[in-house]
């Protein structure tokens, strides 16, 4: 048996590629619930109505995946131009610290001017965290895969210093966190009593607006060529640098708007348990959505539903809600295998 | 059949599909000892797919190859090896972190030994170099040698594992003439010492000089095996394209005002020797100037000077009279400088981008592809339409991936980006390397056409032939020096083959009014 390069990848290919993945991620993930001892079609069944089974479930995979959304536009935004941004977490928490920062009645304005003002300081604070690495690979060549992931660490203990100093909130009774962010800086509700805001129209709205610039823009054009072969995109005469900067910041900023949008959505202050990994599974939505904008709300929408249906699942049975992590880091290499096998065809001999 | 050499490699209906393509049609050839053969054919005629399935690289799909009377499992180059085939490939494979022992010696001693035994090795190696004439320092680093001196090191790391057939993928194609001379020689050292070569080519003269068989692919299907001795080159010319074909023929003009002049321009290359040493030059319009030499003496520098890549550490590049102060790329398109790449797939396109999206790389700010930062993606498809069919690009479309063109396709379409706006300078880096006959002879008309129009051409090539039909005035880069412009018909194949490899005492016949040039 060997792989063969294919010439072209049918659309449908590309479609079933994610689905494919995300089925074989189940079947082994079957393994692990069986050997609990739960009935594995049960199981399934119940994270598939604790994921879209009522108002109350639905909503909540909803706002679970306002952040996802963000976090896999960041990562599909800089995979693209092969920017291999690991950092979209601590991005995130730069974006949350800006939000409470600039949110937390430093500024008096009403609501309609301090969103956009809060929104755009976190984004702000995520893309200049990351401009220091893509600066420092366009500059010397330095791998931002190292430089991104290990700086997730150095923003974590920077604001977890904060959290027990500056900012540490003097009504917290002692909790490492924040004060909270004044009413006029907090994202409204999109449906009343659910904990659903309007990150999620922000998040929508920026992914079809990704798509747009992606296909109809100059930039987009510009990223997409840089990306996939930056040595003729130099000569042909595009900025390859300054695309690579650019670059850098919207990607940065997306996942720190996923911060401020969490703090000013949801929580209405900074912990350290702001994220449980949005940036790291943010990569699994680019990776499912095959860095495609608008098929990271679909990645993001899939991804929040196993961790809100897992929660649900392991309250009924006895599975832990870890099955989620399982599933998935499994839908990842699975889908690693997948992109590859819809790239290539397996022929005998 | 009867009586001569043993037959060493018998091949006997090969076939091989790669989807639609069938790469390989029911192929059957023999080799005999002593005997050096040549598989001439286009580009994607099947040489080097035959030449994979015989290494091990592929499989065929049917037939089978039998080297010294046994059999050969298909599929594995470990093999192929066993039985005494080398293969020297286009792409070389060395490590250019090691030593050329290390290089040779790589893979030959087992893991499990404890210390290896480079001392045997470098005898061994010392041995083989010898006695075939193939003279390499053991020691240098693979890095720092020329191509020449590579090639040689992988024909001996071939020798080195008792190759008896050695298979040669355009093994010339990197040579200067005299370098390539040797190579024959060396492959007659070979041949009488019982060794049986293949070589692949699609080079008519190196057939001639150096084989004793010709093979003619075309689409897959042998179409002919000649004793190269009983054939001419009109004829397999014929065999190889499918119809007759005529060599490029410029109209004298006599040459205007300058476009390029370059005035002592040095380019240093971080370390030792510069790339670029004090190069004067002048490109004229209605004037091809053919830069000839042997790869690494400075052309890819002057290439990417042009091409607005690099800036020049001392001295004046002047285009239509005019100093270029800060080149990049997209000024030096704003300049009128048509720029076609030496490497068409790594800097010439975007693979993976459609073709209309490659078509407009070097405009789309321009008012005709975008406004206010969106692209007109309809204006541009019109337009990658009309140059689509004005510069014959065989593909389904505008919308078509650009990595699914032929070679030959792929640079008729950097020609239709470049040459469609009227340019005032043409820099054309191995505008033919790689490709088939029709492609090179639609390539060199349409540049002529550009010098008819009144561009000045700069011509960057290896292949010495296609520069003496071309070029109105050749210089020859060495050392990152040019020697002055000689005319084309005041100079040889062989004089500039020792111009190539550095005797400019010579200058003195060729140009005698010009004193002490060098």
């Amino acid at each position: 048996m060997r792989l063969e390069p294919r010439t072209d990848t049918p659309l449908a290919l590309r479609l079933l590629a994610p689905v494919g993945a995300v089925a074989a991620a189940l079947a082994l993930c079957a393994l692990l619930v069986a050997w609990t001892g739960a009935p594995v079609l049960r199981a399934y069944g119940l994270l598939f109505e604790g994921a879209v089974g009522s108002r109350f479930a639905l909503t909540e995979t909803l706002t679970r995946a306002t952040p996802l959304i963000l976090t896999g536009l960041a990562a599909a935004v800089a995979f693209r131009a092969k920017l291999w941004n690991i950092g979209a977490e601590g991005q995130l928490y730069m974006g949350a610290l800006a939000a409470v920062v600039v949110g937390g009645g430093m500024l008096d304005l009403p609501a309609w001017a301090l969103i956009p003002v809060v929104m755009i300081a976190g984004m702000a604070a995520g893309g200049v965290t990351l401009l220091g690495p893509a600066v420092l690979k366009v500059r010397f060549g330095v791998d931002e895969v190292v430089t991104t992931l290990l700086l997730n660490f150095v923003v974590l203990l920077l604001v977890s210093m904060l959290l027990e100093g500056a900012l540490k909130d003097p009504m917290g009774m002692g909790w490492p966190q924040s004060a909270p962010v004044v009413e006029a800086a907090e994202l409204p509700k999109l449906v009343a009593r659910t904990r659903l805001h309007a990150g999620l129209a922000i998040a929508l709205g920026l992914s079809v607006l990704l798509w747009l610039v992606d296909t109809r823009t100059i930039w987009g054009y510009e990223n997409r060529a840089v990306g996939a072969n930056p040595r003729a995109a130099a000569f042909a005469g595009m900025p390859v640098t300054r695309v690579m900067l650019r670059t850098a910041l919207l990607s940065g900023g997306l996942a720190g708007l996923a911060g401020a949008a969490e703090v000013c959505g949801l929580k209405g202050y900074l912990t350290l348990d702001l994220s449980p990994g949005f940036g790291y599974n943010g990569i699994v939505v680019a990776m499912l959505a095959q860095l495609h904008p608008i098929g990271v709300v679909g990645a993001a929408l899939f991804i929040a539903g196993i961790f809100v249906g897992a929660d649900a699942m392991s309250r009924a049975m006895p599975v832990p809600n870890y099955i989620a992590d399982v599933l998935v880091a499994a839908s990842l290499l699975c889908m690693l295998v997948a992109g590859l096998l819809a790239r290539y065809r397996l022929r005998r001999g | 059949m009867k009586g001569g050499p043993e037959v060493v490699l018998r091949l006997a209906g090969i076939s091989k599909r790669f989807g639609p393509l069938l790469a390989n049609d029911n192929i059957s050839l023999t080799l005999r000892a002593g005997e050096v053969l040549a598989l001439l054919g286009e580009n994607g005629a099947g040489k080097t797919t035959l030449m994979n399935i015989l290494f091990g690289h592929y499989v065929a799909d049917e037939g089978s190859i039998e080297a010294f009377g046994r059999p050969l499992p298909p599929g594995s180059p470990r093999a192929a090896l066993e039985a005494g085939i080398g293969m020297v490939h286009q792409h070389f494979t060395l490590a250019d972190n090691l030593s050329v022992l290390d290089n040779i010696a790589v893979g030959t001693e087992s893991l499990w030994r404890w210390r290896s035994d480079r001392g045997a090795a470098r005898r061994r190696l010392l041995d083989l170099s010898q006695r075939f004439g193939l003279e390499v320092r053991p020691d240098a680093l693979v890095g720092d040698l020329s191509v020449g001196e590579r090639q040689r090191v992988e024909i001996l790391k071939a020798l080195y594992r008792d190759a008896r057939i050695l298979i040669l993928d355009e093994p010339t194609a990197v040579l200067t003439p005299q370098e390539s001379a040797g190579l024959f020689e060396t492959l007659r050292r070979l041949t009488a010492d019982g060794l049986a070569v293949v070589f692949i080519s699609h080079k008519m003269n190196e057939v001639f000089a150096a084989s004793d068989t010709v093979a003619v692919l075309r689409a897959g299907k042998l179409v002919a095996t000649h004793a190269t001795a009983s054939t001419d080159r009109a004829r397999l010319a014929e065999l190889m394209v499918g119809r007759s074909v005529k060599p490029p023929a410029p109209a004298p003009l006599s040459p205007g005002e300058p476009v390029l002049e370059l005035s002592g321009v040095t380019v240093a290359s971080g370390h030792g020797r510069p790339l670029l040493d004090g190069v004067d030059l002048t490109v004229r319009r209605h004037q091809v100037v053919g830069i000839a030499g042997v790869s690494g003496n400075g052309q890819t520098a002057l290439a990417e000077l042009v091409s607005g890549l690099i800036r020049p550490d001392s001295g004046r590049l002047s285009l239509k009279g005019s100093v270029v102060e800060h080149g990049d790329p997209a000024d030096m398109v704003r300049r009128g400088v048509a720029r076609i790449p030496e490497d068409r797939h790594s800097a010439g396109l975007v693979g993976a981008m459609s073709v209309w999206e490659n078509l407009i790389a070097e405009r789309y700010h321009d008012s005709s592809f975008s406004r206010f930062g969106v692209l007109r993606r309809g204006a541009a498809r019109t337009y990658a339409r009309k140059v689509i069919e004005e510069f014959d690009v065989r593909c389904p479309g505008p919308d078509a991936r650009t990595q699914l063109l032929s070679g030959g396709n792929m640079q008729k379409l950097i020609l239709g980006r470049t040459l469609a706006h009227g340019p005032d300078l043409i820099l054309a880096s191995q505008p033919t390397r790689g490709l088939d006959i029709g492609a090179v002879s639609y390539v060199h008309s349409r540049l002529l056409d550009a010098r008819a129009a009144g561009a000045g051409v700069l011509l960057i090539s290896e292949d010495l032939d296609e520069i003496l039909a071309l070029a109105d005035c050749v210089t020859v880069a060495y050392h990152g020096r040019l020697t002055p412009l000689l005319p084309h018909d005041r100079v040889s194949v062989s004089q500039l083959g020792l111009l190539m490899a550095g005797h400019w005492d010579i200058l003195r016949d060729i140009l005698p009014e010009t004193v002490d040039a060098a």
